[in-house]
């Protein structure tokens, strides 16, 4: 084994040690100074040194554009992962940004200390071809997601949904611990290249394919893809809306990167397909299988939600769907169109959230609460029409472009045309959500609320933040071309 | 300069939303759509014929090959005029809209803005970004400003409103959403390269993939243009709709489906209308089941309009089956037909969106009833005489009688049914001939009724000026293609000559 320089590896990670500095230093003065501070001052002072931190971290990125492999896999930087860190802090800062009007808890510096803490994990989660590095960050990231989900102490919602989240978090890690420990038994390596290398054959191990559907089941869980997706529903509902829109976007995007990069490095020679016609066992049908399990339960079941959060986190499920089937694409553009997908969703379901957040304290959380919203706070109403319509993929928005650049990867797969079927599905899925996230703009534009309703006050971060997602979403659906040269130049 | 229609009207939605009072938004969109009609009236008037005029072409997702091309030729050219003449008279007609104005055109401008676009899109992509485009605003409008049956008041009618609009959204999203499912495949199978119409129409694709994506797209966009067993949205829709919007969805958004269906399916695919090599209930390609399709929309849109007893549903039904006329001049495949069916989307464009007019605004805002026997007694044609002659007229070019645009379009249709379809042009024909009946009907009952014996005096509003324009205008338009058409077949014919539509002449073309 290779010495490791530690000066080297405090190089290599420096942006993760400025977010941990900013996330240790905000805890700090939180604790001491700002104690007897009212809480709006010390919910800015908090979000300030955090966004200081997530800036600062981006410009640590953007500078070192260089590409490392420590041994082992342990921790190795590409272009790509550039990439998505920059995302991830990007989303991080936004979620501070809207986090700073919530007011349920007088534990501000933890709250927001557990978000960059959570990145930290994210950033490492993705900088790393090791299991052992994977199984470890996840389980960090897992860890702070719990903890923010049952933030609001005053209720029994949070808990609810925390404790659900946390039973079937540590049942899937249990799963993804054993589908990893078999893959190390049967490549005796924990580097995702050599596994690759080990387990390559001309037949298909039967422990191997205990192995994938294993990993299945603990990666399914993280990204909420039915038939494991019970405990969303929950914490969405339950967690503190931030929260919610967090688990909803920066875990999202890190949880589908490493699950593409887990089964596209470690599992390449036991793809398989998934053709209606030539199937062969693998783990793209696995893949192809819980793709169309959750596009049809998440889309049928968002259309029974009267909840406004039960409905994202089941148009979540849906859409993880749309987001497996570029998985079992697994062609060249597949990571591309996955990384457009995930990506542009987590802004509009960031979106969504921080909107239902600037809402939270008149008690919207019904659908029909929502009436008269487009009277009550124009701007707000557009931006959610902007974010439910790009979710349901209606040109120019991003989810669009997101949905036709999976259809088209998935329709590339070879052998051709062989996923046709779960294209369509998805077609028709498709059409089945525009109806809910109709459902839900027609309560904020079309039904009159109560006459004498005032307007809403909606504090300037949060109105900022909003924005700024609604135009990244905008623009990014205009020329999806900026995010697509970003994933390659690099 | 063509692209400004799209770009004006974008701009001109979004000067109306922030329009200080209802007056400026209605004459800022009035504005607007005017200076769409001009610019394309100036491109149609510069046109050289059989010229594909390249309005804009710069890459747009290069990794996909996906450009940003604007081109327009005859038959764009056509449906881009039906749509500056539709949007300013429907402006016109809801220059009574006191609800939510600047909203209203706002919507109503960004609906126009995807329609040009559509017509003026030369990328598969883009086309379906713009046809995609369109229709959250037709919603909108409908949820919001739909007219809705006397009878039903309160919270009924908003339920009513609401059903329609979603119906009829949801009618778009799942057509659009096959259409998305073959684009994809078009992509992947053209090997990703491109999805211009010029790269793919000569791309030669393998038959047996034409053969499933032919139906697959055509049948995407043949749910918007009324496409019986599909067109249930369409009456719903239209009736449920504001004036204007019935205007422009039956005037406009229908076309837009008969349009992708002329331009998407049949010129990229043209392979799929060969026979099956089988035959199946008679039936031997994809060309005879529309085709069939097709009739059974014509004679079933008449024969359900003959006993509505709404009088918005009884123009709803007819578009269904004039409608039916398009698609069947399509699925003729002759050149005549072809022109008959662009010519009757333009013809019908207009004449429905005059007779919406006439009942969703002269009549129902004056006498707040739709329902046939009650507008009987009221003698409408002593009281709003304007209305009664600018619906006879309408009627008249609705019909197919020779002088107006109705006519030579219809005509042309069967012309092209008898060549090659000989048996569904004398179908047809019993469809023309129920027309006949529903619209002397509905002419009669609404506007020459019996006198009942208490005759109570109405005072109705007298018909504003904006309403005399706007249906001057389309009166004038259906009487100039009809007395002259060459002024719109000098544009349509050229184009079905151009290379673009070789597949089609080359395979299944007689």
């Amino acid at each position: 084994m290779n010495a490791v320089s530690y000066l080297e590896l405090l190089r290599l990670t420096l942006p993760e040690i400025a977010l941990t500095v900013a996330a240790l230093l905000l805890l700090t003065l939180d604790l001491t100074l700002l104690r007897p501070s009212p809480l709006a001052r010390r919910f800015s002072v908090a979000a300030f040194i955090a966004c200081a931190g997530c800036l600062a971290a981006i410009a640590l990125v953007a500078a070192s554009s260089a590409t490392a492999s420590l041994p082992d896999g342990m921790f190795v930087l590409t272009p790509l992962t550039h990439v998505v860190h920059i995302v991830l802090l990007v989303l991080a800062l936004l979620t501070v940004l809207l986090s700073t009007a919530t007011r349920f808890t007088d534990h501000v510096g933890e709250y927001i200390a557990l978000i960059l803490f959570a990145t930290v994990a994210m950033m490492f989660l993705i900088a790393t071809e090791n299991l052992l590095l994977i199984f470890v960050a996840l389980e960090f990231l897992s860890l702070s997601l719990y903890i923010l989900t049952g933030f609001d102490k005053h209720s029994r919602q949070s808990a609810e949904g925390a404790l659900k989240y946390f039973l079937f978090g540590g049942m899937s890690a249990g799963f993804l611990l054993f589908g990893m420990s078999l893959l190390y038994g049967l490549s005796g390596s924990i580097e995702l290249p050599r596994i690759a290398a080990a387990v390559s054959g001309p037949s298909l191990d039967p422990l191997l394919l205990i192995a994938i559907v294993m990993v299945a089941i603990g990666f399914g869980f993280k990204v909420a893809a039915a038939p494991f997706h019970l405990w969303a529903p929950d914490a969405y509902q339950g967690a503190p809306t931030v929260s919610a829109g967090f688990i909803a976007s920066s875990s999202k995007v890190a949880s589908f990167f490493i699950f593409a990069q887990v089964v596209t490095l470690a599992l390449l020679p036991a793809a398989g397909t998934a053709g209606y016609r030539g199937y062969t066992p693998g783990w793209v049908p696995v893949i192809a299988i819980i793709a169309a399990l959750s596009m049809v339960l998440g889309n049928l079941a968002a259309i029974a939600q009267t909840s406004l959060r039960r409905l994202l986190a089941y148009s979540a499920i849906g859409h993880a769907g749309y987001m497996l089937i570029a998985f079992a694409a697994h062609t060249p553009e597949s990571l591309s169109a996955l990384l457009y997908y995930v990506i542009t969703y987590a802004l509009a379901s960031l979106g969504a959230f921080g909107v239902l957040g600037a809402l939270e304290a008149e008690g919207v959380d019904r659908i029909r609460d929502l009436a008269g919203l487009n009277r009550r706070a124009p701007g707000m109403a557009f931006c959610l029409l902007i974010f439910l319509l790009s979710l349901a993929g209606i040109p120019p928005l991003s989810g669009f472009f997101g949905k036709f650049f999976v259809f088209a990867a998935a329709l590339h797969a070879e052998p051709h045309l062989s996923l046709l079927w779960l294209v369509l599905l998805a077609v028709a899925m498709s059409a089945v959500s525009l109806y809910y996230y109709l459902g839900v703009l027609k309560q904020v534009y079309v039904t009159e609320g109560p006459a004498d309703a005032p307007p809403l006050r909606i504090a300037p971060p949060t109105r900022i933040g909003v924005w700024l997602l609604a135009a990244l979403v905008v623009i990014l659906g205009c020329a999806p071309s900026l995010l697509l040269n970003w994933f390659s130049i690099h | 300069m063509l692209a400004w229609t799209i770009y004006l009207s974008f701009l001109g939605a979004l000067a109306s939303r922030l329009a200080p009072s209802k007056q400026a938004a209605r004459i800022l969109a009035l504005l607007t759509a005017l200076a769409g009609l001009a610019l394309t009236i100036a491109a149609a008037l510069h046109w050289q014929p059989g010229e594909l005029l390249t309005v804009a072409r710069v890459p747009w997702i290069p990794q996909l090959g996906i450009e940003y091309h604007l081109a327009a030729d005859g038959i764009s050219l056509t449906l881009l005029l039906l749509t500056g003449i539709a949007a300013t008279a429907g402006i016109l007609f809801s220059w009574n809209i006191e609800n939510r104005t600047q909203e209203f055109f706002a919507f109503f401008l960004v609906l126009i803005g995807g329609v040009y676009g559509v017509f003026l899109a030369f990328d598969l992509f883009l086309l379906f970004v713009f046809y995609e485009i369109a229709i959250i605003p037709k919603y909108f409008l409908i949820a919001i400003w739909g007219s809705v049956p006397r009878d039903a008041s309160g919270e009924k009618a908003g339920a009513q409103r609401e059903y329609a609009a979603m119906k009829l959204a949801l009618y778009s999203f799942a057509g659009s959403a096959l259409v998305l499912a073959g684009m994809a495949a078009t992509w992947s199978v053209s090997g990703g390269k491109s999805l211009s119409f010029d790269a793919l129409t000569r791309y030669p694709f393998p038959v047996h993939f034409q053969m499933w994506a032919f139906p697959l797209v055509f049948l995407g966009f043949a749910v918007l243009a009324g496409m019986w067993p599909f067109h249930t949205w369409a009456p719903t829709g239209h009736a449920a709709a504001p004036t204007a919007a019935s205007m422009l969805l039956a005037g406009v958004v229908m076309k837009l489906g008969a349009y992708g269906c002329l331009r998407v399916a049949m010129m990229l695919f043209p392979a799929g209308l060969g026979p099956w090599g089988f035959h199946f209930l008679g039936l031997g390609s994809w060309r005879d089941v529309f085709a069939v399709l097709a009739v059974i929309g014509i004679v079933y849109g008449a024969s359900v309009a003959l006993v509505q007893r709404d009088f918005k549903f009884v123009i709803g039904y007819s578009s269904v089956s004039h409608m039916g006329f398009v698609l069947l001049g399509l699925m003729t495949l002759t050149r005549i037909g072809l022109d008959g069916a662009v010519l009757q989307m333009f013809s019908h464009g207009v004449i429905a969106g005059l007779l919406f007019a006439v009942v969703g605004r002269m009549v129902y805002d004056r006498t707040h009833t739709r329902q046939l026997h009650e507008l009987s007694p009221m003698r409408l044609a002593h009281y709003i005489p304007f209305a009664a002659v600018t619906f006879i007229l309408a009627g008249m070019a609705s019909i197919g009688l020779p002088g107006f645009s109705g006519f030579i379009a219809e005509f042309q249709v069967i012309v092209g049914t008898w060549r090659a379809l000989p048996w569904m042009a004398i179908v047809a024909g019993i469809g023309i001939l129920v027309g006949i009946a529903f619209t002397w009907r509905a002419l009669t009952m609404a506007f020459f009724g019996e006198p009942v014996a208490r005759s109570h005096e109405h005072a109705l509003p007298p018909i504003t000026l904006p309403e005399k324009i706007a249906s001057l205008l389309l009166i004038a338009t259906t009487l100039v293609v009809g007395l002259y058409p060459r002024v719109l077949t000098d544009l349509i014919l050229p184009s079905l000559n151009s290379p673009l539509f070789e597949g089609l002449r080359k395979g299944a073309w007689r």
